[in-house]
């Protein structure tokens, strides 16, 4: 029996040009009624650049009881919008969606919490505001605070929590949540290792007791293991569904491997903010051999280049480097210096023989007072790395995410004695 | 695990249910309005004790400028700091809750963002801390009437009429600046001007009867606050004060119009909040 079907949903956004951030002010709306009367149309400096955006088109959909649904897609494809109508959070511009079922969203950990309340209180809040009742929250309040670990700190303010531990509380409170429909947007992107397989663990417990799980994420790793289907959105569109293995290795194939350059000439439609705008970036072997790809043994340097549009900033780049399956291999950064207006660029070098043969995600941040993220250019290149091996007899997948050529040597300490 | 539970969602489908929903999360409800009163007095030297002082102070002032210096008289057979006292307590806690119900969305705006419940609970709870500061300054009155040795008059049995009607009157007016105030950041700006005015607007520290006569006196009673704190006072301090329960029928009929007015819009836009903030 279908617990949620999906006719027709589409989400149309309306993208202001003019005004990057925030609502329009009661001025905007003013100077342009004014114009409208004035001149009798409509002033182009004003509201008229708008495009319409649609982060959802047709989408069709039904979900059985006890799915467990993986949701993939690059940024921007739809996903999150998704699950927002779904959550009820906002609406679809058209279509209708039929859901059976108590449904618990998670799409943040920690929703609501006060920092000036204490664990305890904020177990209470939080807990409500996710849709649980006080007795609920009351049954499950030990085994939260156990799974979260927490218990010394119950009645400190939350603003005195670690990262982490704030993280363990909000995850451990939804996690005792008992909704027939369950809908996780990338959480799992937090904690540190130990507390992911943990909440692996309770997922897995969720979607094993019969309910229907919809889980956004950007490791793949984690949805094969989770999701028996999955759903492929490319540009607003659900392109793909199916098991998700096929899913998986369809959506893998699609996307275009070997995003080696991006480059902007004019700094007008560069990607970027009022502060710094993205010159280019790009990815550069160097060959080892006549063969023109990049194998095991290739040293890369990654260039990057931008246009900084703030006078006396203390810049540093922050690069993270990801399989394409999501897991962050490494996060290198630069020194932080200051930097007057005008174009900055940036080099990092790669060597030979550290990584591992397959295709790799690079994304790049500018950061400001080593604190604030100016601009974080995600997916920015895309490369694959190929294998290549010597004297080697054996050709099976090797395994790791690096392959480093560390001193790594035996010999021979005793001969044996010949008689 | 059987669906009961049917919900449909759709554009611009403002479910049946709404209020059904709004009755069962009636303990959301109450635990966001736990968390302003707990979060109010944390983290602030004197606590509770500014509930106590900032009134007084205000009455404090009040008496000193308007009754000493200006030489306004009181209704005669009332003294001046009850007056003063009984119309601030009433319009305190209509500008306190009117200000709180037209932030409310912009407050909690991570929670708008995250989850959903229905979204008039959060102007809704943003009135506790109103409520409770009224609690404190109506406590300060009932002193001050000890000291005055002004007897409570029988019509007390009228007063919770009278602050159902501040209710209702804040909440039309909260709701639709709540909503304003998510499409325009200057309506932030706009509130406490409004506050400030609407305090000499309407007969805090002085009696209407100064009104009475003179040609503005039909468009001063439309004002839904001036019936409210004159009917307010008449509980409180008796028949000596001036009251015209004629007033009140007007007062009542308006306010309740705002509030549907403000609620009918209020629902319409509801949905979409997310997308401004």
């Amino acid at each position: 029996m279908p617990v949620i079907v999906a006719e027709n949903i589409s989400k149309k956004y309306i993208i202001d040009h003019q005004r990057k951030t925030g609502s329009p002010s009661l001025r905007d709306i003013v100077t342009d009624t004014m114009n409208k009367w004035f001149s009798g149309k409509r002033n182009d400096a004003g509201f008229a650049e708008k495009e319409e955006f649609w982060a959802l088109r047709d989408v069709n959909f039904s979900i059985d009881q006890g799915d467990r649904i993986g949701i993939v897609g690059h940024n921007g494809a739809g996903k999150s919008t998704l699950l927002k109508i779904l959550s009820r959070i906002t609406e679809p511009t058209t279509g209708q969606i039929k859901i059976n079922g108590r449904i618990a969203s998670l799409l943040e950990v920690g929703t609501g919490f006060h920092p000036e309340l204490t664990g305890r209180e904020n177990i209470f809040l939080n807990g409500a505001i996710l849709g649980m009742s006080k007795s609920e929250i009351r049954q499950s309040f030990d085994a939260i605070v156990d799974f979260a670990g927490v218990e010394k700190f119950l009645d400190t303010p939350v603003k005195r929590y670690s990262s982490g531990m704030y993280v363990r509380l909000g995850f451990a409170i939804a996690a005792h949540l008992n909704p027939e429909i369950l809908i996780v947007d990338e959480v799992l992107a937090v904690g540190d290792t130990e507390f992911q397989k943990k909440c692996l663990g309770k997922m897995r417990d969720v979607s094993e007791s019969g309910r229907t799980l919809l889980f956004v994420s950007h490791n793949l790793t984690a949805i094969q293991a989770l999701c028996n289907k999955s759903f492929y959105f490319e540009k607003g569109r659900l392109i793909d569904q199916g098991e998700t293995t096929h899913i998986i290795t369809n959506y893998l194939s699609k996307v275009s491997h070997k995003m080696l350059e991006k480059h902007w000439d004019n700094i007008e439609n560069a990607p970027g903010n009022d502060q710094v705008r993205i010159k280019s970036f790009r990815l550069i072997p160097d060959y080892q051999d006549d063969l023109r790809h990049i194998d095991v043994r290739t040293p890369v340097s990654f260039e990057f280049e931008f246009w900084n549009l703030i006078e006396d900033a203390n810049l540093n780049l922050s690069m993270h480097l990801y399989t394409f399956t999501g897991e962050c291999i490494f996060n290198v950064g630069t020194q932080s210096e200051s930097f007057a207006k005008g174009l900055v660029s940036g080099k990092c070098e790669l060597p030979g023989n550290f990584l591992n043969d397959g295709s790799y995600v690079v994304s790049m941040m500018i950061v400001k007072d080593t604190s604030t993220v100016l601009y974080n250019m995600e997916e920015a290149l895309v490369f694959d790395i190929e294998d290549y091996r010597e004297n080697v007899t054996w050709y099976g997948k090797w395994p790791g995410y690096i392959r480093p050529q560390l001193n790594f040597s035996i010999r021979q300490i005793e001969h044996a004695v010949n008689d | 695990m059987a669906g009961q539970h049917t919900i449909t969602i759709k554009a611009g489908g403002s479910e049946k249910d709404y209020w059904k929903d709004l009755w069962l999360n009636r303990q959301l409800l109450w635990i966001l309005s736990k968390r302003d009163i707990s979060v109010r007095y944390k983290q602030t030297l004197l606590g509770v004790a500014w509930s106590v002082l900032r009134p007084l102070a205000t009455m404090i002032v009040m008496v000193f400028v308007f009754s000493y210096l200006a030489k306004i008289k009181s209704d005669p057979g009332v003294p001046y700091p009850l007056m003063v006292l009984s119309g601030l307590t009433i319009w305190t806690f209509f500008s306190n809750t009117f200000t709180q119900i037209s932030n409310s969305i912009l407050i909690n705006s991570n929670l708008v963002s995250k989850v959903y419940f229905p979204r008039l609970l959060m102007p809704l709870s943003s009135i506790a801390v109103g409520f409770v500061d009224f609690l404190i300054t109506f406590g300060i009155f009932l002193l001050l009437t000890f000291f005055f040795r002004h007897p409570i008059s029988w019509q007390i049995v009228f007063l919770p009429c009278f602050i159902l009607l501040t209710f209702i009157t804040s909440l039309g007016f909260g709701l639709f600046f709540a909503v304003l105030n998510v499409r325009f950041r200057d309506i932030g700006q706009l509130i406490p001007f409004l506050v400030q005015v609407g305090m000499y607007a309407c007969p805090v520290a002085y009696s209407s009867t100064l009104a009475q006569g003179t040609w503005f006196e039909k468009y001063y009673n439309l004002n839904p606050l001036v019936g409210i704190i004159d009917g307010f006072r008449w509980c409180l301090l008796g028949d000596q004060a001036y009251f015209n329960p004629q007033s009140l029928y007007s007062t009542a009929v308006l306010s309740l119009i705002i509030l549907i007015l403000s609620l009918i819009y209020f629902r319409r836009k509801e949905n979409t909040f997310v997308d401004h903030i």
